[in-house]
């Protein structure tokens, strides 16, 4: 199935969650979504049976630098062989997006990745702490933020040492 | 199936029998780097596994922000999955290639498509050497490095470099083949099946070997899936599914081979035996690939196509290949105008592959974890980046 079905049938259900769909975006369309609808779309088209998406090929945030943070979904269908991207963005003020962990569990350490790196919050999440920064992190400090600036000391050692 | 009931064993008094939580790592040899695994086990049983990674994380996505151009990400991309280098750089390079819309010479595609099968069978060696190795076989281990080091020597004479390339570039490659690699190559296609019938004479239908790895993890083929398990992982499961055959790139739909899938020869389908196989006979596969490719391969200029400035356009790229543990993508934004990317996020195929071992560790031995943990074949380089 095209990326325009695909739009079409997400917007026959959920025609207000929709913000933006891009056809012409290099290099492939996107379809961006309002963040707290998200699970339900995701829900939708992973049970349709023509559109099927049961693979979460990549889950990533992105600070967009001007005050916006997003996070992009890669589905894809292991049935009919079609993908589409799926975006939400929020403000940095009160990132809150829902999380899609209990429609695929590979969404899991994704969004801890994502929570890890750039604070985005996943509401829904069973388990959400941070995964690749050590736990003694200091709290409110995402390092892939574009505004990010490196801490003097960490743990008493100067850095760069 | 191997499974173990939980049971309350009845103590004098009120004593009670309870869970106890073990630390495995993140030193532990079995873990093959440094990764933490919290072990929930009621006696010698596993209730719950939670890892903890990042031990080697090395901001692999900040510096690539912080480049001043696109090529200087490719040896910080090498050291992802140190052990596949070359498959990280072509999954990168093929990605900004896209975004570029960049046509490649049809001789730097079936080199690439050698060097990556190369780089395959050397990284599935070590993945069977080092799971022997696991489960207490040390022959094996050594035969497959000694496999691996010719492997290693024909990349050595290639581009000077044994373990972290910096060979594919966007565009082309940084060296042609030297001449005498044909004929390294061949003496190596005529003498690497034989050393993987010994391999498999070995450790392969060892009984003991089968005796610790059939019916221990299985992995359900709608659990693989919903959890994002990819390459021998996902196909020990029995789904075929391998991107070289579902969503061609380079030159991959002009060559014939199979996609070997688990088959539950030994006991059920998906556990730690099929995944295994499937690594070994994939090395096959690949040899038969290499054969093609090297019959097929065009001459050229390997350099004719490298542009002289990388400037994708405004725009986002997810591009995924095949890589020997499975699906490696990476996902580029270019802003347009600025030489460096926007934004790279690797999906690093071990790092979501490991997210299954709770899943199916539970119920089995402690002693079985270590066979699981090397079914899935992970190098924590990759997983923390």
């Amino acid at each position: 199935m095209q990326a325009s079905e695909i739009y079409e049938r997400i917007k026959s259900k959920f025609e207000d969650a929709i913000v933006e769909f891009k056809a012409d975006a290099i290099v492939e369309p996107y379809l961006e979504v309002k963040p707290d609808k998200v699970k339900d779309i995701c829900e939708f088209l992973r049970d349709e049976p023509d559109l099927a998406f049961d693979y979460l090929m990549c889950l990533s945030g992105v600070d967009y630098g001007d005050g916006t943070l997003g996070v992009v979904y890669h589905i894809y269908s292991m049935k009919h062989g079609h993908r589409f991207v799926l975006k939400v963005k929020v403000s940095v003020n009160d990132p809150v997006v829902q999380s899609v962990e209990s429609v695929w569990k590979s969404a899991d350490w994704h969004e801890r990745e994502a929570y890890d790196m750039f604070g985005i919050i996943f509401e829904g999440h069973p388990d959400l702490r941070r995964i690749l920064m050590p736990y003694d992190w200091p709290e409110g400090s995402y390092p892939l933020r574009k505004d990010f600036q490196v801490p003097e000391f960490y743990n008493g050692m100067k850095v760069p040492y | 199936m191997a499974t173990f009931e939980i049971t309350t064993r009845s103590v004098r008094g009120d004593l009670k029998t309870d869970t106890m939580i073990l630390n495995m790592g993140p030193q532990h040899p079995s873990t093959h780097g440094v990764l933490r695994l919290e072990l929930v086990v009621d006696g010698e049983i596993i209730v719950d596994v939670i890892p903890h990674i990042g031990y080697l994380h090395r901001c692999f996505e900040k510096h690539a922000e912080q480049m001043t151009n696109y090529q200087q990400v490719i040896p910080y991309v090498d050291r992802m999955d140190y052990v596949a280098a070359m498959g990280n750089e072509l999954a990168y390079v093929l990605a900004v290639e896209k975004l570029m819309g960049l046509e490649v010479p049809e001789r730097v595609q079936y080199i690439r498509v050698i060097m990556a099968e190369l780089q395959r069978i050397a990284s599935h060696l070590l993945a069977v050497g080092t799971y022997g190795l696991d489960l207490g076989a040390f022959t094996p281990f050594l035969w497959c490095f000694r496999e691996r080091e010719k492997i290693l020597d024909l990349f050595e004479i290639t581009c000077g470099a044994r373990l972290l390339y910096n060979y594919i570039w966007v565009g082309g490659l940084s060296h042609d083949l030297p001449s005498e690699f044909g004929k390294k190559l061949k003496d190596f296609l005529k003498t690497f099946p034989k050393a993987l019938k010994e391999i498999n004479d070995l450790l392969t239908f060892n009984k003991i070997f089968i005796d610790r790895t059939a019916n221990i993890g299985v992995l359900p083929p709608d659990v693989a899936i919903n959890y994002g398990c990819s390459g021998p992982m996902l196909r020990g499961s029995g789904v075929k599914f391998d991107l070289r055959k579902n969503e061609p790139y380079l030159v991959y739909d002009r060559f014939e081979f199979d996609v070997p899938v688990g088959e539950g020869k030994m006991g059920t389908v998906g556990d730690c035996w099929d995944r295994y196989y499937v690594r070994v006979r994939e090395m096959e596969e690949s040899l038969k690939i290499i054969e093609q490719a090297w019959e097929q391969l065009p001459p050229g200029d390997v350099h004719s196509a490298i542009p002289k400035k990388v400037r994708p356009p405004q725009g986002e790229v997810y591009f995924r290949t095949e890589n020997p543990r499975g699906e490696i993508g990476f996902y580029i934004i270019s802003d347009g105008h600025s030489a460096s990317p926007f934004r790279v996020k690797a999906r690093a195929p071990s790092f979501v592959n490991l997210s299954v071992l709770p899943e199916i560790s539970r119920g089995y031995m402690i002693a079985d974890l270590v066979a699981i943990l090397g079914s899935v074949d992970i190098v924590l380089g990759e997983v923390d980046r």
